[in-house]
């Protein structure tokens, strides 16, 4: 058996040790795994980690921040609000092409605002059922992001 | 028509339905073993695959490969259908829950309502048992959460039927027969010969052992190619990926030391006990990268210094997993002949 080069920084992961930080989960526990008192692994509860929290909110808050950009180009009449709905949805243009099942170039004209205005209804309600709201929700935007992700802001949690 | 079906939660999805639909035909098994027996623990950081505009860093195997291949190491006869029709997948899966066959599915997290919000990305490859359907709401046994839970059909449907990366194509699974004699040690030997196999020489550079120094070697030069910004970004998908819900914990590395404990004692073979607990190290110093990265994230280290001690983390968690490797294989190489056909 070869040693093992890593250098031990801190006992193995304990049951006791198993973070319960909460935020974002919503209450929802996962399942750890952890060694008990006799080295013996065994399935613990955790409602979270502060490592894990914090890159899953960095992640939101790359999509709020590209939020911010789209609405600044709506606002600027660079972009119609179909931009909007379709960041906030996490897609791009390939994957709203896929799911609405218009071609990608057509997707690309609906992103620009006089031809997203002309838009018969029968395509604006395949856009609205994809994002699953009304076409008059589809055709304005928020003056700041709407997200409801809960807990976005950080935890008092030490890292 | 619901299927009474024992619901267990556990910590990664597709081994925990395999395991869930494995007990429910009487075959006790925990998560972990299904998780080595399906050959489950992999690394790759492929630069040129991305989600949500990173590039993938991944500790396992393609989604259903688990499924497949402990399937097939405990030689059940398993059945598996995609779709192109919705209607017709969705009169499938009505028909199986009617002959009492409880149903894994794969499906897409951002369409599935009782996730908790800030969970659902677009992520193809969750897997999930449909136990039982009342009027128009399917019951899901979900391994990720405490209770099963249920689902509205046409929620299910648009999980199903998920676009981009992975995409499911209404891919469901189930066990059709269970052999009356299953070898469990010959399937635990093949699954861990298969991990060592694709840990230690996969040809590719960016899996495997070669592919944990291949992200060591990229992440040092991050700073400067990509800005502090889409740094910061980067190494916080990688956390994300090794700890989101659904790995237990360190990239899938205590649910497979878990799987050598059991195994050392399935085997009657006491040199994997101590395997197992150098996995578990391993499990700890990728949870010490993770932590290191986060704070990194969070501003509460400085990016340049830091990235380098991150890229020296992984370059000895690379050694450490190959040596690990070599000496699994040592300790399995008096089984691989007995009773191969």
């Amino acid at each position: 058996m070869g040693m093992n080069p890593l250098p031990s920084r801190k006992l193995v992961m304990k049951k006791e040790d198993v973070p319960q930080h909460g935020g974002l989960t919503a209450g929802c526990r996962e399942v750890n795994y952890a060694v008990d008192a006799d080295g013996n692994y065994s399935l613990e509860l955790s409602v979270g980690w502060e490592a894990k929290n914090a890159t899953l909110r960095q992640a939101w808050e790359a999509i709020v921040e590209r939020l911010h950009l789209v609405l600044e180009e709506i606002n600027a009449g660079h972009k119609s609000p179909l931009a909007y709905h379709m960041v906030k949805n996490q897609m791009d243009v390939s994957l709203l092409a896929q799911y609405s099942g218009f071609a990608r170039w057509r997707v690309r004209r609906h992103l620009k605002p006089q031809v997203f205005k002309r838009l018969r209804s029968a395509v604006l309600t395949v856009y609205a059922d994809l994002f699953r709201i009304s076409i008059a929700q589809l055709q304005q935007v928020p003056d700041q992001p709407d997200l409801c992700i809960e807990d976005m802001s950080s935890s008092g949690t030490p890292l | 028509m619901n299927i009474n079906f024992s619901h267990r939660q556990s910590a990664h999805c597709e081994s925990g339905v395999t395991a869930n639909l494995l007990n429910h035909y009487g075959l006790e098994c925990s998560e972990a073993l299904v998780f080595g027996i399906g050959g489950g623990l992999f690394f790759a950081y492929a630069p040129f695959i991305r989600l949500n505009f990173l590039p993938l860093t991944t500790f396992r195997t393609a989604p259903g490969s688990i499924f497949k291949k402990a399937g097939k190491r405990l030689g059940i006869t398993t059945r598996q259908q995609r779709f192109k029709n919705p209607v017709a997948a969705e009169q499938e899966l009505d028909r199986l829950l009617a002959n009492g066959c409880p149903v894994g599915a794969q499906t897409g997290v951002f369409w599935l309502p009782y996730f908790p919000p800030a969970y659902r990305f677009h992520f193809n490859g969750h897997n999930l048992v449909v136990i039982g359907k009342e009027r128009d709401e399917y019951l899901i046994s979900d391994p990720i959460f405490e209770q099963p839970v249920r689902c509205a059909s046409a929620d299910l449907r648009q999980a199903r039927f998920a676009k981009g990366a992975l995409a499911p194509q209404g891919r469901i699974y189930y066990i059709e027969s269970l052999p009356g004699n299953i070898d469990l040690s010959q399937a635990i030997i093949s699954g861990i010969k298969d991990v060592c196999r694709v840990m230690l020489s996969t040809p590719v550079p960016v899996a495997g052992v070669r592919g944990i120094n291949f992200l060591a070697r990229r992440i040092v030069k991050w700073p400067a190619r990509l800005g502090e910004k889409r740094t910061l970004q980067h190494l916080g998908h990688i956390v994300r990926m090794q700890e989101e819900i659904g790995t237990g914990g360190g990239g899938f590395r205590f649910i497979y030391a878990a799987f050598l404990q059991e195994a050392a004692a399935l085997t009657h073979n006491a040199a994997l006990l101590p395997l197992s607990q150098r996995c578990t190290v391993i499990g700890d110093n990728w949870r010490e990268f993770a932590l290191l990265a986060a704070r990194v994230c969070k501003g509460r280290a400085k990016l340049v210094p830091t990235v380098a001690d991150l890229a020296q983390r992984l370059e000895e968690l690379a050694v450490a997993e190959k040596s690990l490797y070599q000496d699994l294989q040592s300790a399995i190489a008096g089984y691989s002949i007995k009773g191969r056909e």
